[in-house]
């Protein structure tokens, strides 16, 4: 065991390389792997544009459709409905949409209503809090988990967020943000295009 | 040097022939010796310390459960929910199999938040056994996880629900976390390529280090011995042969021991599976009779009851709170500094991250320190064997007020579970914001109140009564 201190600086040299080189295809193969969890391009490929008739519907009604896997409101709210949505900014979180942490309002949407039509209301329907969907609950008036002036809205199951009709959070509730307003637009007046608008299709 | 087997006489049995080969060739008796037969574990050891036992064979149960649900489940978004519903009703004995598995996992929980709360009252965690308490919180994160990725398989609207806010918890991480949930589940949503994941995490990749994380505990808690109700170290007072006289070999007075709790503990276990394996909604959720559906939240989802008290702290961060939160970490700098004789490095970084903390609190979301905060009430056990600073190990010798603080936690975490399975109230979240205090300052401030009061004396021998 005499030669244990003598470094043959040239083996030195390619045990060095050979850890460098094992180091780079361990490091790659890690970001191959890590990369799999990634959305697959069918996945992405489904995030199409959806096009829905609104043609009938009455006030007050509520429609769901799915795009990209979310559940899409639109709600024709009544005159009354929409009268009412100016009366409590005071209770909101954000009254005027300005965050942009969450989703960011398309400009055609920076209005008290929220909406290109006052009445027709377009929300994705998942809380910004975690993720859930949540409940309609036009019925103004006093009931179970809501305020006693409660004037119609939205409340989410999960954690009891409060939301008015334009999709609004009210102060101090889990969730930080209004409702998202997708990008969308008209075709005529009673085609809608949810994921699309002036601007193109909505990213990812 | 070259290998030599030990030469047994010419008329030994085949037994004891086969035995000296394999001897020769693999640590087989001298592995039963170290871990069985002459193990010498502490003779006082009570009701509490069978705990450990029942856990391995629920992972036992589990495993082999498992294994045979595997055979007949289909993981994949459009057959997921039938499979377990074929499973159910038409593989033979499969609802038995499968009850056995869903019964197993809240059995699971029981039994080591028992095993846990053993730890807590005895001192086990204290030096020299920290590392077994920190494999041992490894393990109940590897069950969390467990627990989590198996209940989306049967895709049911709890599962899916669930999932989904478990996994947008990550999409409160600032910058990152939108791209980082979206990562998590490989579509925008909730889907078929989260099912896949998940299945594959729960089925192999979680299992595997679970067993490594129970092999890493064991062979810890043998090098260093096991600790008692008394907290004493055996190993302190030993015979001539360096065998401690207050030990006895762990089979087969444990080993009969165990089988005889083990056969109480499957009386129970059974009678849970034949007679109640929905525990009334607990151990199975209504919401998840009902297949996911992606554009509907069932009215109420709670996650299932062992995860519910670290769930009402995520609850309970509401914008308001985070105020509270920032009286609390002013205070909690503020006895860094006053009360402690840490070195003047370790105080400034103390006032930093304070301060940082403070600022990400104006900065930042409620949401995000919600999470935060469910994440550091698990996390905070890692820290116990350093929290804790009293003279003594075991609760017996403690001051007697110290046992209305674990009183008082215990209370607090049962009131935070419960709250948990409830529907969102204000009420409820004020008493959730009051006891998420108390389930903190339980940890954070042990370094002061587990050294104040008059200590008993320790003994140097177990205390133990022959029966």
């Amino acid at each position: 065991m005499s030669n244990e201190k003598q470094v043959d600086s040239g083996r030195r040299g390619l045990l060095v390389a050979t850890c460098a080189a094992g180091g780079v295809a361990g490091l790659a193969t890690t970001g191959v792997l890590v990369s799999t969890f990634q959305p697959s391009e069918r996945a992405k490929a489904a995030g199409a544009p959806v096009e829905v008739d609104i043609a009938g519907m009455a006030p007050g009604e509520q429609r769901t459709v799915e795009w990209r896997g979310k559940p899409v409101w639109i709600v024709k709210r009544t005159p009354e409905q929409v009268a009412a949505l100016k009366t409590h900014d005071g209770e909101l979180a954000d009254p005027e949409s300005q965050r942009t942490q969450f989703s960011t309002t398309p400009e055609y949407a920076m209005n008290e209503w929220r909406s290109r039509h006052k009445d027709i209301l377009v929300l994705v329907g998942i809380c910004p809090h975690l993720g859930c969907s949540p409940s309609s609950k036009f019925q103004a008036g006093p009931q179970p988990s809501l305020p006693d002036d409660w004037q119609g809205g939205f409340l989410c199951p999960c954690h009891g967020s409060t939301f008015d009709l334009a999709g609004r959070v009210y102060k101090n509730k889990p969730s930080p943000d209004n409702l998202q307003v997708p990008p969308y637009m008209f075709e005529g007046d009673t085609k809608l295009v949810i994921g699309k608008d002036e601007k193109g299709e909505a990213k990812a | 040097m070259s290998f030599q087997e030990k030469q047994l006489p010419a008329d030994a049995s085949v037994g004891d022939k086969a035995l000296n080969w394999i001897d020769a060739r693999f640590p087989l008796s001298s592995t039963w010796k170290a871990h069985l037969s002459e193990y010498y574990a502490p003779k006082n050891f009570n009701f509490l310390y069978v705990f450990g036992s029942l856990a391995l064979l629920v992972l036992v149960i589990q495993i082999v459960t498992g294994i045979f649900l595997v055979m007949h489940y289909k993981p994949d978004a459009n057959l997921a929910f039938a499979s377990v519903e074929y499973i159910m009703r038409d593989v033979p004995w499969g609802w038995l199999v499968r009850y056995m598995h869903s019964t197993g996992a809240s059995a699971f929980f029981i039994v080591v938040y028992i095993h846990m709360l053993r730890g807590l009252l005895y001192g086990s965690y204290r030096k020299p056994r920290e590392l077994v308490w920190l494999f041992g919180v490894g393990i109940f994160l590897c069950l969390m996880a467990e627990a989590f990725f198996g209940y989306l398989l049967p895709w049911g609207q709890m599962s899916y629900w669930g999932a989904q806010v478990i996994v947008n918890l990550f999409g409160a991480i600032p910058f990152i976390g939108p791209d980082l949930s979206l990562w998590i589940r490989g579509d925008y949503v909730v889907s078929d390529a989260t099912l896949n994941r998940f299945f594959a995490f729960h089925v192999i990749a979680i299992p595997l280090v679970l067993i490594g994380l129970v092999v890493a505990h064991i062979v810890a808690l043998h090098e260093v011995g096991s600790s008692n109700p008394d907290g004493i170290e055996i190993k302190n007072t030993v015979d001539d042969k360096g065998i401690p006289l207050d030990g006895i070999p762990f089979h087969p007075y444990y080993s009969v021991h165990d089988i005889f709790i083990v056969t109480i503990f499957l009386l129970i276990f059974t009678a849970v599976v034949f007679f109640a394996p929905e525990m009334g909604g607990y151990f199975l959720e209504y919401n998840n009779f009902i297949p996911a559906n992606p554009l509907k939240t069932p009215p109420h989802i709670a996650p299932v009851w062992y995860f519910t008290p670290f769930y009402s702290i995520l609850r309970a961060t509401t914008s308001d709170f985070v105020y509270w939160l920032e009286a609390g970490v002013v205070a909690y700098v503020a006895l860094i500094i006053l009360r402690t004789r840490l070195a003047s490095k370790c105080k400034i970084a103390a006032a930093i991250i304070g301060l940082l903390v403070i600022v990400g609190m104006y900065l930042l979301d409620a949401k995000f320190w919600g999470v935060v905060l469910m994440g550091v009430s698990v996390m905070i056990m890692f820290g116990l064997p350093w929290l804790d600073s009293s003279p003594v190990k075991s609760i017996r010798y403690r001051p007697g007020w110290h046992k209305y603080i674990y009183l008082v936690f215990g209370i607090a975490f049962i009131v935070l579970g419960y709250l948990g399975v409830q529907p969102p109230t204000p009420t409820g979240t004020a008493i959730a914001q009051f006891c998420t205090f108390l389930y903190f300052g339980f940890f954070l401030l042990m370094p002061w109140w587990s050294a104040m009061g008059t200590f008993k004396p320790v003994p140097d021998r177990v205390v133990f009564h022959p029966h």
